[in-house]
């Protein structure tokens, strides 16, 4: 009982890790008031370009440097996604067509590279490959506290440096929307342009800047989803699996309401809901089916966004100008 | 003046200037269009010349074979058909500026709810299972497309958030079905393989004593993809005219322009929002009737394919005009098709079907960026022998 209970939980925290720093990225783009509907195919993208750089990089050395693997791969992947919100952040703030579209757009293509660079360059007979040597790096567990804690260990401590990266990532950006000038200069970009515009805040600047960094972000965690979540394994089919996460992190940042310290606790009943099926049977003999125990977290932000409507309070309400977008001349 | 104050009182290099309303006449808009189709052809020709090295005319002859060469027409034809079905849903919402990002959501309701019919009611004779199947898939999709929609006009509730939670549950859905249905088995097939109840064909087809199907003639009109195409097409026509010349079709585009204009004209924008997401869900579930009826005969997530999201681009650039949906559903379908038969003769050399989205996204960004160039004009800053001119 008690084992799968723990094992539950260690699912949990794995999948809510890379799930987080998703949501975190995309949160950071919503508060500059753009909905980027290009997460799932940014994630995609990150998780491939950054998985093929560490494959080819660990078969061509006959002994993978570990610090070049993990500098390989999260730079890639980061810029590469950083690319990724570039484009974005062109055909929305410059050119100015809608988000949805372009987003959607960034989407179909994001998946469709990640899926061609994958097929062109990872070349195996079954199409399946994994790399170890990266895959031990990336869960290079913490000496002393991983194993002589007993079952805290094995909870909290089970995991490799992204997972706790990411804890860091989320309190940095609490204070930097809390307690810095330019977190709050970001704010008001999303909550109201024209007066930040005003205010002499570059619009288009802070624009451009939370997508190429939220787009990177989330680039990462297609990596950390790759390393910790797949366990370094990676076949042409995950990028759909890895697409159908993007869009749950989507759904996280409404649940998280727009809060980053929300998203540490938030992830985790989403993943905790989205792996019922797998331990309910075993632990209470009831069986769920995997496909109606998924549809919870879906459902869970449907209500959530129904309630912060429904209470009003403008505290928990996302960007007042999200999705909306801004042009000087047209106020 | 010293130069050195006019230097820091330089303008920026460019700036930008709406070009304000039907500024650009028609030929000149289709012209900047054209523009960027005809560059999105050329960066795709690069970027395959670049990876593969098919030169651009093997390229594009191979492409052209793929999507419209003999026995690949009617297959292009019958997709494009699918991925219009839905971009005319989603037209009366987009026009509205509902952001129904659920179509493909709505879809597999309509999908499923057809299955279901299909599935427990296979003993009703061939008119009437399909007639139940079609009014349960319409109630389905609109019913899919109403939630959100009645939130959004009693709640203001965020309609392209909710639309897209809508989609996964709706996958969710079906795959809860499929994994019922198919009991142990490794795939569920065809649902009523044997007595092709809920088929579309079971309308035409003829059996003998026994029950066994007698091979008639086959012409056009014993062809389900032929009745697909057809009523998708009948469905675009009357939509054209439903936007273009009916009193409702106008409030639509009132209450797209600007709610509360459509306040102070006495239009109830509750009442029309809910009034066109039962219209824009309903068709995107006789899309789920359709392609269950008369195309896969099963259910699964794939019954959609994705042009859910596909067909909110192809809506959003054809601004709501059905035909032009046509043609850009066409474009679309016609590069995955080409890209398929690419994939075909030269996976050797590394090209695999997965470029047909590269490519498609590299179309799509063009062709919406020259949106841009059409609304606004750039303005570069005169050179100082301008200036001292003026």
């Amino acid at each position: 009982m008690m084992d799968i209970l723990v094992s539950w939980l260690q699912q949990g925290f794995k999948f809510a890790g890379f799930l987080a720093l998703a949501a975190l990225g995309e949160m950071i783009i919503e508060k500059s008031g753009s909905l980027n509907l290009g997460t799932p195919g940014t994630m995609c993208v990150g998780a491939a370009s950054g998985f093929i750089s560490v494959f080819l990089y660990a078969n061509s050395v006959a002994a993978p440097n570990p610090l070049v693997l993990i500098l390989l791969a999260l730079t890639v992947a980061f810029l590469s996604a950083m690319l990724m919100g570039l484009v974005f952040g062109f055909f929305t703030v410059t050119l100015r067509i809608n988000q949805n579209v372009i987003g959607l757009i960034m989407t179909i293509f994001g998946t469709g590279l990640a899926k061609f660079l994958s097929d062109f360059f990872v070349k195996t007979e079954s199409g399946n490959a994994r790399c170890q040597a990266a895959f031990e790096v990336f869960t290079a567990k913490i000496p002393f506290l991983s194993d002589s804690l007993g079952i805290v260990s094995k909870v909290l401590f089970n995991y490799g440096f992204l997972f706790y990266l990411t804890i860091v990532i989320a309190i940095g950006a609490w204070l930097f929307f809390k307690k810095t000038r330019t977190g709050l200069n970001l704010r008001a970009v999303g909550e109201n342009p024209a007066t930040a515009d005003a205010a002499g805040i570059s619009v288009t600047r802070y624009k451009y800047l939370a997508s190429c960094i939220g787009s990177g972000l989330v680039g990462v965690a297609g990596i950390f989803c790759t390393m910790e979540f797949k366990s370094g394994a990676w076949a042409v089919a995950d990028i759909d699996s890895i697409e159908a996460f993007g869009w749950l992190a989507v759904a996280l940042v409404i649940f998280a309401l727009w809060k980053p310290i929300n998203l540490l606790w938030g992830s985790l009943v989403f993943s905790i809901c989205y792996w019922a099926y797998m331990y309910l049977p075993q632990m209470l003999g009831i069986t769920v089916s995997d496909d109606l125990a998924q549809m919870l977290p879906y459902i869970i932000t449907i209500l959530v966004l129904i309630v912060i409507n429904l209470r009003k309070s403008r505290e928990n309400q996302g960007p007042a100008a999200l999705g909306l977008a801004y042009f000087r001349e047209e106020r | 003046m010293s130069n050195t104050s006019v230097a820091a009182k330089k303008p920026p290099l460019f700036h930008i200037v709406g070009r304000g309303r039907g500024q650009l006449p028609f030929y000149q808009a289709w012209g900047i269009r054209l523009g960027a189709f005809a560059l999105a052809l050329i960066l795709n020709a690069v970027f395959v010349y670049l990876v593969v090295g098919v030169d651009p005319i093997t390229f594009y002859q191979t492409m052209l074979k793929g999507a419209f060469g003999k026995g690949f027409l009617w297959p292009t034809i019958k997709t494009s058909a699918k991925l219009l079905c839905i971009a005319v849903a989603l037209a009366p919402a987009f026009k509205m500026r509902f952001w129904n990002i659920g179509a493909e959501g709505q879809v597999l309701v309509g999908g499923i709810a057809a299955a279901v019919v299909m599935f427990y009611f296979s003993d009703l004779p061939a008119v009437v299972i399909l007639l139940l199947m079609m009014i349960v898939s319409l109630v389905a999709g609109a019913l899919w497309g109403v939630i959100p929609a009645f939130f959004k006009a009693k709640m203001n509730v965020n309609e392209t958030l909710f639309t897209l939670m809508m989609n996964y549950i709706a996958m969710n859905l079906v795959n809860f079905f499929y994994d019922l249905w198919k009991g142990p088995k490794t795939a569920l097939g065809k649902i009523n393989q044997s007595t092709h109840a809920g088929w579309l064909s079971s309308l035409w087809e003829k059996r003998d004593a026994n029950g066994y199907l007698i091979r008639g003639e086959e012409s056009l009109f014993t062809n389900s993809d032929f009745w697909f195409v057809v009523i998708i097409c009948v469905v675009a026509v009357l939509m054209y005219f439903y936007l273009k010349y009916t009193k409702q079709g106008y409030e639509i585009a009132v209450v797209g322009e600007s709610s509360n204009t459509a306040r102070y004209a006495g239009i109830s924008v509750k009442k029309v929002i809910l009034r066109t997401m039962i219209l824009s869900g309903a068709i995107c579930g006789l899309c789920g009737f359709l392609v269950v009826s008369a195309q896969s005969n099963t259910v699964s997530v794939s019954m959609a394919g994705g042009y859910g999201f596909t067909a909110i681009i192809v809506a959003w650039l054809s601004k709501f005009n059905t035909f032009t949906m046509a043609g850009v559903s066409v474009l679309i379908v016609a590069l995955e098709q080409g890209a398929a038969q690419m994939a075909n003769e030269y996976n050797f050399m590394g090209f695999s079907v997965a470029a047909a989205d590269v490519m498609i996204g590299i179309m799509l960004l063009f062709i919406v960026g020259s949106e841009f160039f059409i609304h606004y004009k750039v303005m570069f800053r005169k050179s100082s022998k301008e200036v001292a001119a003026v």
